[in-house]
Parts: structure tokens; C-alpha cells; sequence
């Protein structure tokens, strides 16, 4: 959702071309060819990650559908003049949960560098289920909370059915052009000066709603946009009976 | 039932000479450290010996970055020297750092009888450790054509390839295939099962060692991103390919014959 060029200095032309256009259109383009032909072609790519996860002994297509959903998360996780501390729902919520923002800082560095070899930082919305006796009956509460984590090589907290937030690629191929070795660095640039909290916020918007559809279609808010009736979309209403 | 004395059956009798062996070791050990420390009076040097053996039971963390053989452009055009320079001087040396970083935290760790650190640590040391004997063997598996890399082995190593791979050209392109397809960061190796005396082509992720696989290194290909990333980018089959045109076998032929 940017020009290549428009994240300079905090991360240069060259590692978008080839992070976007070599490894993500690799990725795609092989999950294509992987899906094609399959149960799996034409589900959602979201669908796709959860059912070829396969509970632990993942098939053929989850590198690449995973990979290809973490790399669009992440690209619209990044905008030119981002960063810094948040505003908003977020910053309430991170405030409220997380202690302060300075210590989301502090979590998130040092989850992106104690991911040894190949991974992702995340920020996400986990749900924690309890029962709860405040009546005769026991019910279950979902508590929503805001929760920083880290995960290797492909695996998204998807599989954990947390909603992710934010994320940053800690894969080496990220930053070795712009940093080399130095992660730490590339971690404060990412935080200081790359952040999207504005979709941050919309994500949240999302996520509270206990849906996780994916990137919304934002012509569909376009407010120059024709709006469908359901007939035009082509979507069939079944009438209720009641 | 006969009744023994006690302090006369073959047990006991065994238990007064370990235990008073163990006075006499002991009191040798002591006089030898005593001796060590020159003439100080028997209270302070009983006292200082204990510590000084405290301090001597305890390896010194001394690892060290060591050198390579060759310069670090000279295993161009295979592999670039800004890579060579990056990942020997940046990337080893990180690891000892860590690695010894980590142990002194165990070493802490284990006077405050802290277990859960202890346990803790195991993963760091695991990765840094792992990370320092891997590259240690990477930098010898590689040499500049001039010094012999790239030519293909000969001897035992050679015939054990043939019978086991059946050939040279087979081996490698398993080795190249296992090494593109692995997801994330991790080595492929030629390894040997010492048991069995059979050669085998092995993949560990991260910085696991290959010993954790039951198989003794002969050669190991790194494939994490930071090992090709700045000259082949994102194709990492290019430079799987390239890299056996520096790979140095009459160590890798070394390492076989010392292991048979």
C-alpha cells in the first residue's frame, strides 16, 4: 500500500523489491500451483493457513499460505512516517493491559530477538476462557487480552485462534540488506518509525467483533463507491419464515 | 543367624578403608596443595586451597573466534568476501559472545541453586554453542580453489560416497535439494553414522548440532539467509550450487577417516 521507495531511510527500496517482489510472489505463486486443483483451492487464504496447519503435522501448502498471509500482514503493518507511541483505541488498550507503552516496547524487542533463527514478533488479541460461578450456573467468560509473542519460521498465532495485530518479520531476509547482523536495530527503526497503528486500530475495530476475516476490502469504504444492494452483489438473502 | 561384630563384616571393613582412604586422599590432596602454596600456616592454607580448587574445577570460558585459513575474499566468485567478512567477524563472534555470556549465567545459575534458570539457559547455550561448533567446522570445510577446493575427493571417502550415494554428482544434488527445501534457517550435512559406518545427508534447523541427530559432521552447508543473503538474495539454489566449487573435501576426508 506504498511505493518501494517511500519507507526510506528505515528500510530501503532494494529489501522491499525483493522481500515483495521476490519472496512474496514466490510464495504466492507457488501456493497457486500447490492449491490448484485441490480441496483447498478457493477458501480464504486465512482458511487455508488454519486447515493445512493440520494441528501440528502441517501439509505441503502451509509453508507457502502461511508465509504469503504473514508477509501481507506485514506489509500493511508498515507506512512511511509510522511509529512511535499510538493513539487511540490501541494505546488505551496497550496502556490498560501491557503496563505502558514502554514496556510493549520492551516485550516486543525481546521477543523479536530471542526468536532464534527464523520468525515473527507479533502483537495479539488472545482469548482466555474461565468458568464462572457468579451464578448458579457456570459460564464460560472470554476474556479478550492484548498479548506480545513471537513465533518460528511460518507458524501465526492463527493456529492459536488469536487475532494478530501488529507483526514484524524477524526472518533475516527482512533487514540483512539495510542492518546485516544488527536485529536489534532494525527492531527500534521498525518501532520508532514504521509502525501502522492506524490499521493497528482498525484490526482492533475487527477484531472486538470476535471476527478475524482478513484484510478488509477498503473499497468497500470508499465513499465514492457504489454500494450494492444484495441482488446486485450477486448474494442470495434467504427470506426467515417467521 | 551368626552374630558379627559390628565393624567386621566384609562390608564394613570395605566402608572403614573408602572412608578412611578418602581421609588419607584427602589430607594427601591437601598436603600437595598445601606444599603448591608455599609455607603459610596449616589453618589459611587449608582455607585458600579450597577456593583455589573451587576456582580450578570450573573451565575457563575461553572461546575464542578462530582464524581462517584463508582470506576473506578469496573464496569469490562462489561466495563474496563481504559475506565471508560479515558472517566470520559479525555472526561466529556473536555467538561465542553469547555462548559464553550464557555459561557464566549458568555457572551463576547453579551456586544460587537456581534450577528453573538453569533449565532456562540450556535453549541459549544450546543456540549460541550450537552456533560456535557449527561454523568452526564450516570455515575448514572451506577452501579457495587454489588451495584445493572444489576438487573432488579421493581414497576412502570417495569410495564410501560411490557406494552409498553412487556418486559424487548424486550427493550433491540430494544435498542441494534437501538444502533449498528447508524452511527457515538450519544446515544440511554430509554426516556419518559411526555405528553403522554409513554416510549420511542430514538437515538441522537453527543451530542445532548434528550430533543431535547421532551423526558426526564431515561437512556442513550453512543455509541460513545471512550466509548468501547480500549476494544471492532470495535464490538460495544458486547458492547451493556455487558453493561446491570451494568446499575443501580432503577435510572433509579428514574428519571420515578419523572417525571410522
Amino acid at each position: 500500500p506504498f511505493l518501494q521507495s517511500a519507507l526510506e531511510p528505515y528500510m530501503s527500496k532494494k529489501t522491499l523489491e525483493v522481500h515483495w517482489g521476490k519472496h512474496q510472489r514466490g510464495y504466492i505463486e507457488n501456493l497457486n500451483r500447490q492449491i490448484a486443483n485441490t480441496p483447498l483451492e478457493g477458501y480464504l487464504l486465512e482458511d487455508i493457513v488454519k486447515i493445512s496447519y493440520n494441528r501440528g503435522s502441517p501439509q505441503p501448502a502451509f509453508n507457502n499460505a502461511a508465509q504469503a498471509w504473514n508477509h501481507d500482514f506485514f506489509f500493511t503493518s508498515l507506512k512511511p512516517g509510522g511509529g512511535k507511541s499510538p493513539t487511540g483505541e490501541i494505546a488505551e488498550l496497550i496502556d490498560k493491559q501491557l503496563g505502558s507503552y514502554d514496556n510493549f516496547v520492551k516485550e516486543f524487542k525481546l521477543a523479536a530477538a530471542s526468536q532464534f533463527g527464523a520468525g515473527w514478533a507479533w502483537l495479539a488479541r488472545e482469548f482466555l476462557f474461565f468458568l464462572s460461578s457468579l451464578s448458579f450456573y457456570p459460564f464460560c467468560l472470554k476474556e479478550a487480552k492484548l498479548v506480545v509473542e513471537k513465533t518460528p519460521n511460518a507458524i501465526n498465532p492463527l493456529i492459536w485462534d488469536h487475532i494478530p495485530l501488529l507483526v514484524l518479520d524477524v526472518w533475516e531476509h527482512a533487514y540483512y540488506l539495510d542492518f546485516q547482523n544488527n536485529r536489534p536495530d532494525y527492531v527500534s527503526t521498525f518501532l520508532e518509525h514504521l509502525v501502522n497503528w492506524d490499521i493497528v486500530n482498525a484490526r482492533l475495530d475487527r477484531a472486538k467483533a470476535f471476527m478475524n476475516w482478513g484484510e478488509p476490502d477498503w473499497d468497500l469504504f470508499d465513499k465514492d463507491a457504489d454500494i450494492l444492494t444484495y441482488e446486485e452483489a450477486g448474494i442470495d438473502v434467504v427470506e426467515d419464515s417467521s | 543367624m551368626t552374630r558379627h561384630l559390628a565393624g567386621s563384616r566384609p562390608s564394613d571393613i570395605l566402608g572403614f578403608f573408602c572412608f578412611g582412604g578418602s581421609i588419607l586422599s584427602g589430607g594427601v590432596a591437601m598436603a600437595s596443595a598445601m606444599t603448591r602454596l608455599g609455607r603459610r600456616g596449616i589453618g589459611s592454607a587449608r582455607w585458600s586451597s579450597m577456593a583455589v580448587a573451587g576456582q580450578q574445577s570450573r573451565a575457563s570460558h575461553s572461546f575464542t573466534l578462530p582464524d581462517l585459513d584463508y582470506d576473506y575474499g578469496e573464496l569469490e566468485p562462489a561466495i563474496s568476501g563481504e559475506i565471508m567478512k560479515l558472517h566470520h567477524t559479525k555472526h561466529h563472534q556473536t555467538y561465542i559472545t553469547n555462548f559464553v555470556k550464557a555459561l557464566e549465567q549458568l555457572e551463576q545459575a547453579e551456586k544460587d541453586g537456581n534450577a528453573e534458570a538453569i533449565v532456562k539457559l540450556q535453549g541459549a547455550i544450546n543456540f549460541n554453542g550450537g552456533g560456535h561448533v557449527n561454523h568452526s567446522i564450516f570455515w575448514k570445510n572451506l577452501a579457495p580453489s587454489k588451495s584445493g577446493g572444489g576438487e573432488p575427493p579421493e581414497g576412502k571417502l570417495a569410495s564410501a560416497i560411490k557406494d552409498e550415494f553412487g556418486s559424487l554428482e548424486k550427493l550433491i544434488a540430494k544435498m542441494n535439494a534437501d538444502g533449498a527445501a528447508l524452511q527457515g534457517s538450519g544446515w544440511v550435512w554430509l554426516g556419518l553414522n559411526k555405528d553403522l559406518k554409513q554416510l549420511a545427508v542430514q538437515t538441522t534447523a537453527n543451530q542445532d548440532p548434528l550430533a543431535s541427530k547421532g551423526l558426526v559432521p564431515l561437512l556442513g552447508i550453512d543455509v541460513w539467509e545471512h550466509a548468501y543473503y547480500l549476494q544471492y538474495k532470495n535464490v538460495k539454489p544458486d547458492y547451493l550450487k556455487n558453493i561446491w566449487k570451494v568446499i575443501n573435501w580432503s577435510d572433509v576426508s579428514s574428519r571420515y577417516e578419523a572417525n571410522l
